[in-house]
């Protein structure tokens, strides 16, 4: 009873990166109908730069905000400068942007940092919390702060004008523009969001997967997993279906696949849905008359 | 006094051109309706007037030159169109689509004042505010595209065939509201309408498109009397 508990908590920690990951790509085919595939090697980025930031002696919390916040416009930049020009091209320019992307962002991390696997601190005290033996502090710390994380985007787009307006423009550009919306600005505010929302999930996984250039190929095809479980097109399906993922892979990986065959999970997961209810749980079937 | 003075204008999609040197003028606080069958270029007239394609031409609206400028600077100016389609924001309620009409105005009682002003024109976007805005009829959003566009407080309202596949019932309710927004508000208004009844009625000064150019320019009493013009929309 207890190492399922145990496994149970460790997946919640893991199905909130998923769940946040799965939130970013989410929000970017919103406006995009497309899945970014760079969303983890930006991940992987923003977490070397937190990485190089404590490492020259800045205090924790203080390279999170930093990590955070450079992410951010360094989103942006890349929408303004890489995805507007392909904007209007047809689809597979597009995806092959983002692979392009992927894959340079990939190598210059491993140009600059090396391939060698770095440990990542956690923030979180090492001596458990309330004497329990079920679950980590960080594993606590993880499933906190992207709750936080999330309950803070979800007030965002819920309640703030800017919030609604970038969701207008996600639905429907022209009319956007009509009621005069800038939508090239609200689309690079979306991806600075959605790499924001990788570093915090990429800084969170470091301490559990360690930092290398490959980090997050798992982790994206698990966020993958997540989105389409939840439906791609539903931001808190994308969260629920982080969640679910990663304690479906932990309990799986740990009572009856065994380690080894975690990740075929995952992969049996994205041709199940897709096969079987290919809107998810929680997204818009889409009906075309013709 | 005019309030938006299209010279010259030659627009279109590609290298296809829709419009040649169409002249149109709508004058502060009243009405102006192009009139033209399918395919004259009418929406395209609208959408060239407001950023949303390519032109060439002389467009001043308020004493500004827009022929420049991108749809949502237009907007900012206070034209609101009203696009074909109605534009409306599917999976965001009425009540986020009022608000959205609202974007470029910061939060004000006014602005809170207008959200009644559409409630009170179109009772039912009232009952239906938590509503997906996808799933209304479509008069209902109609009426929402037209409260969306009051929400911007615009000096210019720009219609494209508000009439388009709804009910008799139901457009007498919407051509209703805009007599009432026009006596009550002097907005002045441009609408593009394929029914000639309807648009000689509420309209001050008609022009009349056909295949991309303007044919004819007057008061309504007058474009009711052309032999031509009554054979082609009244059919009598």
């Amino acid at each position: 009873m207890e190492t399922l508990l145990h496994q149970i908590f460790s997946g919640l920690a893991a199905g909130g990166i998923y769940g946040s990951l799965a939130l970013a790509l989410v929000m970017i085919f919103q406006a995009t109908h497309l899945v970014n595939f760079a969303q983890g090697e930006l991940a992987m980025c923003s977490t070397y730069l937190a990485w190089s930031l404590i490492h020259a002696g800045c205090p924790y919390w203080l390279a999170f905000v930093a990590t955070v916040g450079i992410s951010f416009v360094a989103g942006a930049a890349i929408e303004r400068c890489v995805i507007r020009p392909v904007e209007d091209k047809p689809a597979l320019s597009v995806v092959l942007v983002f692979i392009g992307l992927m894959l340079i962002l990939n190598s210059v991390a491993g140009w600059i940092f090396g391939y060698t696997v770095k440990p990542f601190p956690s923030p979180f005290p090492d001596h458990p919390l309330f004497g329990n033996t079920y679950v980590g502090n960080h594993e606590l710390g993880i499933i906190a702060v992207m709750a936080l994380t999330v309950v803070l985007l979800y007030l965002f787009f819920r309640y703030t004008s800017l919030g609604l307006a970038m969701r207008a423009a996600a639905v429907n550009p022209e009319s956007s523009r009509l009621v005069g919306i800038r939508v090239g600005r609200m689309l690079a505010l979306g991806w600075g969001l959605a790499a924001a929302l990788g570093a915090v999930a990429g800084m969170m996984i470091a301490p559990m997967v360690f930092l290398d250039p490959n980090m997050m190929s798992g982790v994206l095809l698990y966020a993958f997993a997540a989105a389409l479980l939840g439906g791609i097109d539903s931001p808190g399906g994308a969260v629920i279906g982080g969640f679910l993922v990663g304690v479906v892979e932990n309990v799986m990986g740990a009572y009856v696949i065994g380690t080894e065959l975690k990740l075929t999970v995952a992969l049996a997961l994205i041709v199940g849905v897709l096969v079987v209810r290919p809107s998810g749980l929680f997204g818009k079937v889409l009906v075309t008359r013709v | 006094m005019t309030l938006l003075s299209v010279r010259r204008l030659t627009a279109g999609y590609g290298k296809v051109p829709v419009l040649a040197d169409v002249e149109v003028e709508v004058g502060r606080g009243s009405v102006t309706a192009v009139l033209g069958a399918n395919g004259a270029g009418k929406t395209t007239l609208l959408r060239a007037i407001s950023g949303m394609i390519a032109r060439r031409g002389d467009i001043a609206f308020d004493g500004v030159r827009i022929d420049a400028m991108a749809a949502e600077d237009i907007a900012r100016l206070g034209l609101a169109h009203v696009p074909d389609g109605r534009g409306t924001f599917d999976s965001l309620t009425t009540e986020e689509n009022l608000r959205l009409g609202a974007y470029t105005r910061p939060a004000s009682p006014e602005v809170e004042r207008d959200f009644a002003r559409v409630y009170q024109y179109f009772p039912r976007l009232a009952e239906r505010r938590r509503q997906q805005a996808g799933t209304l009829s479509g008069g209902e959003q109609q009426m929402l595209a037209i409260g969306r566009a009051l929400m911007l407080r615009p000096k210019l309202l720009v219609l494209d065939e508000p009439s388009f596949g709804l009910a008799p019932l139901v457009i007498e309710e919407i051509f209703g509201i805009l007599r009432r927004i026009k006596a009550e508000h002097q907005t002045s208004v441009l609408l593009v309408e394929q029914n000639a009844h309807l648009a000689l009625e509420i309209a001050d000064c008609v022009c009349l498109l056909e295949t991309g150019r303007v044919v004819k320019t007057g008061p309504p009493e007058e474009l009711r009397r052309d032999e031509a013009i009554r054979r082609a929309y009244f059919g009598d």
